[in-house]
Formats: C-alpha cells, structure tokens, sequence
C-alpha cells in the first residue's frame, strides 16, 4: 500500500516502513477469534432449551424411599413396590397447572397402552391431592406422598411435571420434562418403553431357556 | 393513528440512514464538497424523525393505548405516570427504540461537534454511523416493531410493569447505559473512518478522544448504577453477580477502559496506531455482543428480555457483517505500518501496555465464563455446566489486583523513560500507606484481614502517589489559586478517574471481608443485635401503595439504647401481575449501610427477617460516579474548545487545503 | 424449544413470585456451620431459575435445596461431600464454581495461558522497538558522517 509512506510527512516522532507481505498473517488473527466466536453463537441456537437440564440418573436404580401411599395413609411403599415392570413414574402435584394439561393423556396411557403409572405426589398437601384425583380421576397404581419434596430431589427433580421411565429393574431409563402429550408419547415415550419391552421380553426367554 | 405515524416516522428514518450512509461516502470518492456537506443535514433529520418515532411510542404509553401490543404488554392503568414512561424501555422493542434514538443522538452530535475535522473525515464518519443505524432501523422494522397493534381484539387493560421495574432504577439505568454501549460507536466511527482513507495518522486518535471518553463515562455511570439498583432491589444484599447480561456491559467497559488509555498513548507518542484501532473495533464489537447476549435467548439471565431466536439471528448476521467487516478492514489496511518511537521499558507507554494487557486478558475471561456454558454443551453433545461468580473472581480478582498495583506509578510516570529514581522511592509512599491503613483497620475493623489491609493501602498509595503529582504541579507555581486553573482538565480527569477507582476498590474490599449478616426469626417485641447495634422489630402493620398492598414491619435501630433510624421493610403484592415481592429498607451513610428485608411468614406473627451491615458500601457507587466524573471532566480541556479559534484562523488563511485545518488543531 | 420456555413460566407462576429474597430463619449450633452453610447456598445454582443462585431465590426447589444444605451441613458434611450430594442428582449445572477436570482446563487455564502469550508478545515488541531505535540511530549516525565528510 504506497499510502503508507503518506504516514512519514504527517506525523511526528516516528516513521513508517512499508513491507512486502500484502496482508500481514498476525493481523488476521482477530477476524480468526471472531469467527470462531459466532461460530460458538450460532450453535447456540442449535442447542436445546438453555432451562431443560439433563438428568444425572439415566442408568441408575431408583433412589431408595419408604413414605406413605396417598390413599392408604397407614400404608408405607419403598423402591421395591415399583420395581418388576417397564413402568412410568410421574411426578405432579395440585399447584402444577401443566400437571392438569397432561392428566387427559396420562388416563389414556394407563387405559389403552398396558403400562403401571406410579404417581409421586410432590410438595403438596395429601388432601388436596386426594380431591383432585377424585375430581379428574387417578390413572396412577399408587400414589407415593413426597411432601417433603426429598424423593424429588433424590430424583433430580426440578419443577413439575416430570415423567420417569424405568426399566423391569428399577432402572431409570429416560426422564421428560414437561406435560406429557400425545404427541410427546408418540414420539418421544412409546419408543423407550417399547425398547425396554422388547428387551425384557428377551432376558425372560433366556431365563426361561 | 400517532401510533403508525410513529411506525412511519420509523421507515422515513430508514429512508434518511441510506441517504447518510450513501450520499456523503459518494462524496468522498467523488470529492464532491456539495455530498459530503449533505451529512451534517442528513444526521439531523435522521435524529429528527427517530425522536418523533420514539415520543410517538411515549404517546401511546401516556394515553395507556392497549391496542398497542407492546404496550398492553408492558403497562397498566393503574402504573405511576413515571412508571408508564420508563416502560417504554422496560422490555425488548422499546429498549431498542430507545437503543436507535440515541444512536441518532450521538450521530447528530458528531455531526454538530466535529467543525474541526476535515469535510472528507466528518463525511466519512457520519457515513459509517448511518450506515449502522440502517441495520439497527431495520432490526425494529423486521424483527421488533414496537408499534405492532392487538388488534381486532385489544385487551382492557395492560398485564402491567414487572414489579421489579417499578423503580427510579429503571428511569435511569437502561438510558445512561445505552448512551455508552451506543456512544463506542463514534470512536468505532472513526477508527473504520480513518482505515478507508488509508493513511493510518494519529489525528484520529485527537478526535477520538473527547467521544470516548465520554461514551465510557456514561457506560460507567450505566454499570453503576445498575449496581446499586440491584443491591437495594432484589433483597439479598448483593451488588453484582457475573451474570451474563451484567457482563454483557462490563466486557465494553474493560475494552473501554483500555482504549482510553491506548488513545492517550496514540494522540500524544503516535505509537500504538493499529492497536488503538483494533481496541476501538472491539470495543463497539462487544457493544453489538453484548446487544446480542441480552436479546437473543442463547444465555439465560434474569435479566434477559423475551427470547427470540429469530431476533437473535438478525443481531448475529449483523454482528457478522459488521464486525467481521471491520476486523478485514483493518487486516488489509494495517499491513506494513510500523511506528518506530521508542520507549524505554520503566516509560509511560509501557505502562499503558500492562495496562492493556491486563484489561483485554480480564475481557477474555469474562466472555470465556460467559459463553463456556455454550462451548461445553455443544463439545458435550448436551451437557450442562454452570459458570459463576466463583470462577470469575478467582480469575478477574488476581488480574485487577495486578493493574491496582500499577496504578500507583502509571499515571505519574513519564513518556519514554521515568527515572529509576521515582520507583526506588516509592517505598515510602507504600510505607506510609501500610501503616496508615494497617493502623485503621487494627483499631476500628471487628477483625483484622490482611487482605482488606494490603489491598486499602494499595489504594491509598496510589491517591498519595496522585496527590504529590499534582501538588507538585501546582507548588511549582507562585501563584496557586490560578495555577490551579492552569492544569489542564484532561489532567483532573485522570486524577478523577484514578481516584474514583481506588475509592471504588475500598468499597469492594471492605464490603466483602466486613460484611456482617443474620436471618433469623423475629416477632414483634424481638431485638437482635449486630455489629454493635440493636434492630428491635416493633410492630407489623398493612399498607396500600398504588398498585399493590403490602405487610410492612416497623423495625427501629438503636446504638447504646440511642434511636438511630426506623426502617420500614415490606413484603408487596400487586395485584395486576399476581406477584409477591420484598421490598427492603436500607438506612444509608457513607460508612455503612443498615439493610433490613422480610422473608416469609413463619408461624403466629412471627416472619423471617434478614439484617446486613455492610461497612463501605457507598464507597462502591460513589467511587463508579468519581470515575464517570473523570471521564466527563476531560472534555471540557480547553483544546476542544480552541477549535473554534483554530476554525476561524483556518476560514481567513483558507489555504485550499483539508490537511492544514486538521494539522491546526 | 419455545414451548419449553412457556412450560417454564407456567411453573414460575405457579411457585411463587419474582425474584425475592429468600429468608430463611434457620438455627446452627454455630458461627462456622452457619458460615459453611451460607457459603454452600451462594454456590449452589437453582436449578429451575434463570441464573439464580439457591440463595436468592424463592423459588419451591431452591427452598427445598436450601433445606437438606441446613440438614447436610448440621449432619456434619464436609463441603466437599455435600457438593457430591448435589451433583449426584443435579449434575455439574448446580454448581457455579465448575470442578476442574478435562471438559474445563480451557476454562480454567485460558486466561492465564493468554496472559503469558501476550506478556512474551509485549516483550518481544517493545524490545525490538529497542532495538530498532539502536539501528536507526546507528544509520543516523553513518548519514551525519557522510554529510559532514560532504
């Protein structure tokens, strides 16, 4: 750039030298950086939801818990009551509006697709929720009162409702977060449950073979 | 029909950017006076139709217009008048009206301010400024119209002002902090300028200078304030939190900070030209990116407006073009310029050096904490990790704490070399100041903290350091009253902003060390006691505000039995948006802060109460305004004023020639 | 992705309100476990807010969250293990201070691997500009030379 040398007459104390190179290589570093950093922006928006959150017990057995069953208060269930089958455990309570949204499609699952549905009545009062099942109707097995919110965290709970497939040994195979639609079973729970049939199916041949 | 007056006033100010960003640049390479003159009109009517777009907008909130989307969304009948005003920038469409607004403003200034530059500069810079306000009209135009209406159907009243907004904080804070995110767009300005005409001198760096300075001062005073708003705002004593959005404006503020300081070197020295050039492109780069961080729901913030990620996008794309414009701009241009001044290593400009390197290393930290979430869960394939506090002061704290102790000889050091005198002297200012602060905190602190102790009597080494300084200039001087005059005002600000800082590190040190506070359970009839005084909660009652109705303690502080002061924490429903929140009472002095909130209640009448003293926490906010002060101050020097006289000698010896007017100055 | 967003506003709403303060009024035996304690919540994420920390959110699983960190911390917890309790069943996002391990060195490392590049860098310029300073006062030298020997 022969402009370069106009530097020489304008300023004051220094001058200037004009090099050979066309485009210095250092001086394309910065332009470099910004790549990469809307590079890392654009995936951004790629990513999931910023709130969803993972959950840390894909592959682990069911916490461990003995609290009280909602309708048989004097009735205390643990871990093993729901342990043997592929089988859903929901987490819902009377304060989830998202909770009533899904209770339509939960009533249909535990009528039409032959699996136990185990609520866990979360933060809530047993009252209330005993109402509330009579009023909308109780697709649920048993219902395990968490008033406490403590099998909730030992779930990794964060907000309701929370749906958990488990596996016929207790294992904890997927978690979704959310009402649980029809479109959400479709796509997202049918195909889980039915691979963990399928591979139940196949561990009890063996067994028998 | 004001409203599409303002959604048309909008598209002419669309038509008026292209005109300003086209018309004077055909000037420039035309070398048609006739063009490039336009500008200064151009920018005017730009301003003009963006301000009556903006009142428009205030109209719509004034006359509580529901059928405005934007509105409905954001105000309520029953909302304080003060409130329905500020709300006009209390969520994302407004803000970013208020955001282009005073893009115009600072246009139209430049524009007004900027007789001393040459036609062929002013033309060149204003282009550059119309054109980013084209981008900006456009975001609102096609991504966030504010003046999009509910219609057919319009609610009968607005969802109401988040409650949290409904406070003198947000009058202020959101307008003085795009007035500096805004304002790093002259020196951008001219930077981009100065690299199209190819010739890489040190005049830009002299017109630069007044801009950004100011620009900074009123990011600082934005960022302070958003401080102490939240501290007396969200109940839990805390006056920052590395949150994304809060970073989002500290990341400009760094780089900021290093520009001005780099210019000073450039305008004075002439070295550093391509750096300084590079730093003023970063520091509007991190503007748009913080823009960008705030409005697109990548990162999540409490802070955070409405997420969009077609919003998003746009900003992205914009981001692309400009920056990414910009850095190829100055990689082509740069090439083979080399100033050869020497300096020695204990100079003045090595000094600006460590300082530049201490604050774009901090930049790079916070925005590698800020964004790692993101790099991690797409590295990961999906995992989530948090980055916070922890991690940014453990590493922006040792690098500050670095730059805190340089400070105390930088800004009397000399350019090209300072005597190894002055540092070997230096022992007894740092001696002086251990002990002064040692003894204070040994006789007056509950506890002794080596910390609070070393990093106190850094700061007060650096204001004896600036005291010498300018005693000395004005000792020298038989006369002192008019020799005080005689200093420049460029050099008061320094003095301003440096002390401003150390006043500022005071703050946060003594707060965070000597911070004392309890939660507790409290009914009325109970005293607590803390750090020598007695909070005696006294009774609850009920009262009705405006919009909300309220419990409000009366809870009294006494000293040896002695009333000090009744505070009056309460815990608020209102009622339009259903929200509960606690409203705390802080009795503020300079050397400490008594802050008292309400919790839940908790069984009978008895509630959960929080009470804080915070020793030094003023000095925090006063020290931020110190430093806005400084930067203020700077452009009343008298060189930005003498050119008017150096316009009128350039006008009667009218030489032709563009380069002697700007050599005059 | 939006949708999750309103499920997530949906449950805000249902839980309490803005972000308040969040005042607890519970007892430790003493000034250390109370100290322990209100370090922990500030470093503990809510893990349903949008970047709060558990103390300063009202939020139902920060109260919660709050609550076993009071009973873990009396239980006698070391830091260390109470920070397990959590990651266990939150995973890294519940923790504001990341743990260093191979996913985070950058993280960690970076700003000062970028400090000391870009100090070798200063050095390296500012003693050339030394240097070239020598060199161009030598060739003066040589012109005044040639010019007086003229």
């Amino acid at each position: 750039m022969s402009d370069a040398d106009h530097d020489v007459r304008t300023d004051s104390p220094d001058r200037s030298v004009t090099t050979n190179d066309s485009v210095n290589k250092s001086l394309l570093i910065p332009l470099a950086v910004f790549v990469g950093l809307v590079m890392i922006l654009a995936v951004g928006f790629n990513l999931e939801d910023p709130h969803f959150l993972p959950s840390e017990l894909i592959d682990q057995q069911f916490p461990e818990f003995s609290l009280n069953e909602l309708n048989a208060p004097d009735r205390i269930v643990t871990h093993k009551d729901i342990k043997g089958q592929v089988a859903l455990v929901n987490v819902w309570a009377t304060w989830c509006p998202n909770c009533l949204i899904e209770h339509p499609e939960l009533m249909r699952i535990s009528r039409e697709e032959g699996l136990p549905l185990y609520g866990i009545n979360y933060n809530d009062e047993s009252v209330k929720a005993r109402q509330w099942l009579v009023r909308h109707n109780n697709p649920f097995q048993f219902n395990i009162v968490d008033d406490q919110g403590k099998l909730g965290i030992d779930l990794g709970v964060y907000g309701a409702p929370e749906t958990f497939v488990l596996d016929a040994n207790g294992v904890i195979r997927y978690r979704h977060v959310g009402p649980v639609t029809r479109r959400v079973w479709e796509e997202t729970l049918r195909p889980v449950v039915d691979l963990l049939l399928s591979q139940a199916s196949q561990s009890s041949t063996v067994m028998e073979g | 029909m004001i409203v599409e007056l303002g959604h048309f006033s909008l598209i002419l100010a669309l038509g008026l950017a292209f005109s300003l960003a086209l018309l004077p640049a055909v000037g420039v390479y035309q070398r048609q006076p006739r063009l490039m003159q336009m500008a200064g009109s151009l920018s005017a009517g730009l301003f003009v139709f963006l301000l009556l777009s903006f009142v428009c907008l205030a109209y719509a909130f004034w006359t509580d217009d529901f059928s405005v989307a934007y509105v409905a969304r954001n105000s309520n009948s029953a909302l304080p008048l003060q409130y329905k005003m500020s709300a006009i920038w209390g969520a994302h469409e407004g803000s970013f009206l208020l955001w282009t607004l005073i893009m115009g403003g600072w246009t139209l200034a430049v524009s007004i301010f900027s007789r001393g530059l040459t036609l062929d500069m002013r033309a060149r810079v204003l282009a550059i400024l119309g054109a980013l306000t084209i981008g900006f009209i456009l975001f609102l135009l096609l991504t966030s119209n504010p003046f999009d209406r509910t219609l057919p159907v319009f609610p009968a009243d607005g969802a109401d002002l988040n409650p949290l907004l409904q406070d003198f904080g947000l009058i202020v804070h959101p307008p003085m902090l795009y007035m500096g995110y805004v304002g790093m767009a002259v020196p951008f300005a001219f930077a981009i300028a100065t690299l199209t005409t190819g010739r890489l001198d040190a005049a830009w760096a002299r017109w630069s200078r007044p801009w950004t300075n100011v620009a900074w001062a009123f990011l600082t005073v934005g960022i302070t304030l958003g401080s102490w708003w939240a501290y007396y705002e969200l109940g839990w004593g805390g006056w920052w939190f590395w949150d994304a959005v809060e970073n989002a404006s500290f990341m400009p503020w760094l780089i900021g900070t290093a520009l001005i300081h780099s210019l000073a070197v450039t305008e004075k020295r002439g070295v550093f030209k391509s750096w300084t050039v590079l730093l003023a492109i970063f520091a509007f780069s991190f503007s748009l990116l913080g823009a960008f961080i705030v409005r697109s729901g990548v990162l999540t913030s409490v802070h955070a407006f409405a997420v969009d990620p077609e919003r998003g996008m746009f900003i992205l794309a914009f981001l692309v073009v400009v920056i990414g414009g910009s850095l190829l701009l100055y990689a082509i241009k740069v090439s083979g310029i080399k100033s050869e001044a020497g300096f020695d290593w204990t100079s003045r400009e090595t000094m600006v050096l460590v300082n530049n390197l201490l604050l774009v290393t901090a930049t790079g930290a916070v925005l590698l904490g800020t964004l790692y979430p993101l790099i991690y869960e797409a590295l990961t394939d999906g995992k989530k990790i948090s980055v916070g506090p922890p991690y940014f002061n453990a590493v922006f704290v040792p690098l500050m704490l670095l730059l805190f102790a340089a400070m105390a000889v930088s800004p009397t050091s000399r350019w090209k070399k300072t005597p190894i005198a002055f540092f070997t002297q230096q022992w007894r200012p740092m001696l002086a100041s251990v002990l002064i602060v040692g003894a204070l905190v040994f006789f007056l602190g509950s506890s002794f903290s080596g910390v609070v102790v070393l990093v106190d009597a850094m700061a007060l080494w650096i204001v004896i350091n600036l005291v010498r300084d300018f005693s000395s200039k004005v000792a020298n001087k038989v006369q002192k009253i008019p020799s005080l005059f005689r200093q420049s005002m460029s050099y008061y600000g320094m003095l301003l902003g440096h002390v401003g800082i150390a006043v500022a590190v005071i703050g946060v040190c003594t707060t965070v060390y000597y911070t004392q506070e309890k939660d507790l359970r409290m009914a009325p009839g109970d005293v607590v006691n803390l750090a020598g005084y007695e909070f005696r909660f006294n009774e609850m009652r009920k009262v009705k505000g405006p919009n909300y109705i309220a419990d409000q303690a009366e809870i009294e502080v006494l000293v040896d039995g002695v009333r000090q002061t009744v505070l009056y924490p309460e815990k608020r429903f209102y009622e339009a948006s259903r929200n509960v929140m606690t409203e705390a009472d802080i009795d503020p002095s300079l050397f400490r802060d008594l802050y008292v909130a309400l919790g839940e209640p908790i069984g009978g009448d008895a509630w959960a109460v929080r009470v804080h003293y915070k020793p030094f926490v003023r000095w925090i906010w006063f020290g931020g305004l110190l430093i806005a002060l400084g930067g203020f101050t700077t452009i009343l020097d008298r060189r930005y004023r003498a050119v008017k006289q150096a316009r009128q000698t350039s006008v009667v010896s009218s030489s032709g020639s563009n380069s002697a007017s700007s050599a005059a100055i | 992705m939006k949708y999750i967003a309103v499920i997530f506003l949906l449950l805000a709403l249902g839980t309490s309100g803005a972000a308040s303060a969040a005042i607890d009024a519970y007892p430790f035996p003493s000034g250390e476990q109370r100290n322990q304690y209100n370090g922990l919540i500030a470093e503990l994420r809510c893990p349903q807010c949008l970047n709060t920390n558990i103390a300063g959110s009202d939020a139902m699983i920060a109260r919660d969250l709050r609550r076993e960190v009071h009973r873990l911390v009396l239980d006698g917890q070391s830091d260390t293990q109470i920070r397990e309790f959590m990651l266990a069943r939150y995973g890294d996002f519940i923790l504001y201070k990341p743990q260093l391990k191979a996913g985070t060195i950058v993280l960690w490392f970076g700003p000062l691997a970028f400090l000391l590049i870009a100090m070798a860098v200063i050095y390296r310029m500012v003693r050339r500009r030394k240097l070239q300073v020598a060199v161009l006062n030598d060739d003066d030298q040589a012109r005044l030379q040639r010019m007086l020997s003229k």
